[in-house]
């Protein structure tokens, strides 16, 4: 059985990462888009602490014998590492993006140079 | 669609006045529809202004608009609905327009109705005026039942939280005069923007009215909104709004001119 102390204490530390992304979204400091999975993580390990019985059944259920907290920390590994993979497609697409964007400018100047040459 | 067209050349007896009416038409691989869309918009008051938003295209989309001497914004790359109408509200409130009206480049959205949803700004009874195609009983809209459900529901949230009756909080079919470009020039949603949109112009204290209209079945391409993607949207746009709802305003930055 997990001991008492560790659900409050993970159930606490999760619902502060639900709040907290909560009050980012709200201060526009994180979009919607990107705050979900975090939400999601901040929901589901929120459920798992508090959810002792839970925790237990799954600890069975994926053969965790003898330390249930164990799943907590497997579910928050895992969602962690989509919230990475996440990112890195973010930031895939973020450099492809910056890429057409100088050479977009690049193009404007060249254009604009050229008239202003012309203009003389 | 050749029958939409022929109701188009009704030519418009608007009482514009010294108001100045810009067309923002955003399209995305739309180069089939666009040029008709100018047409129509032509054809239905020739003193309104079009600029088209290429978002991104990899088609023709961009040459086709200009083609048909439209003014083109072309953007880098594809920013996804939200972004491409900000542009355009952008370009609307930077150049001193006074009325916007939105028309979509797939051409679901008839320019011949165009009047419906301008008069009511034009005679200053509202700050922004949505063509509903469930307001008033309108005909034949089909959609896949995904879509519709999930129209249904933001109708009913959108409803509670303004207090008024909305029936089609996905329209982008709208008019809407310089408070509302302002606002929207500063602050837009993203992507699937006009629920959070309604919201917001509530919030600021625009007079927003519904105008029953009738849509077409889009003329090329295809809805940004997949049946996987709306759950996905569903819970964002909720999101989105419920948390909306706990933010301070950002104040639209005062005329300058």
């Amino acid at each position: 059985m997990t001991p008492l102390a560790v659900s409050i204490a993970g159930a606490l530390a999760s619902f502060a990462l639900v709040l907290v992304v909560l009050e980012l979204i709200r201060s526009r400091r994180l979009r919607e888009r990107y705050a979900l999975l975090w939400l999601v993580t901040g929901l589901v390990l929120t459920g798992l602490s508090a959810w002792r019985d839970g925790l237990n059944t799954i600890a069975g259920w994926i053969g965790v014998r003898g330390y249930p907290p164990a799943v907590l920390f497997a579910v928050g590994l895992l969602f962690i590492l989509a919230v990475l993979l996440h990112y890195s497609t973010v930031i895939s697409r973020l450099s492809d993006q910056n890429i057409v964007m100088a050479q977009r400018l690049a193009l404007l100047e060249q254009e604009q140079r050229a008239g202003a040459i012309s203009e003389r | 669609m050749s029958d939409a067209v022929e109701h188009a050349i009704a030519p418009s007896r608007l009482e514009l006045g010294e108001l100045r009416v810009v067309a923002i038409v955003p399209a995305f691989n739309e180069e089939h529809t666009v040029p008709q869309v100018i047409d129509e918009l032509r054809a239905f008051d020739s003193r309104i202004d079009i600029v088209v938003v290429d978002d991104g295209s990899v088609d023709l989309t961009a040459d086709a608009a200009a083609a048909r001497g439209a003014k083109v914004l072309r953007l880098p790359f594809n920013l996804g609905i939200g972004g491409a109408v900000q542009t355009g509200f952008r370009f609307a409130f930077e150049r001193g327009y006074d009325v916007a009206v939105r028309v979509d480049g797939d051409g679901q959205h008839e320019p011949a109705q165009l009047g419906r949803i301008l008069e009511p700004v034009l005679r200053n009874e509202v700050d922004i005026a949505v063509g509903s195609r469930f307001a008033g009983g309108t005909d034949g809209y089909r959609s896949s039942r995904s879509r519709r459900v999930g129209i249904r529901i933001l109708a009913w949230v959108v409803s509670r939280i303004v207090g008024q009756p909305v029936t089609d909080t996905t329209s982008g079919f709208q008019a809407v005069n310089r408070r509302g470009i302002a606002l929207f020039a500063h602050d837009y949603p993203h992507d699937y923007p006009e629920v959070e949109a309604t919201v917001m112009v509530f919030r600021h204290r625009l007079r927003l009215a519904e105008v029953p209209v009738s849509m077409r079945e889009r003329g090329g391409g295809r809805s940004s909104i997949t049946a996987l993607r709306s759950i996905y949207y569903m819970v964002k746009v909720l999101l989105a709004i419920f948390v909306g709802l706990f933010r301070r305003n950002v104040a639209p930055q005062e005329e300058t001119e």
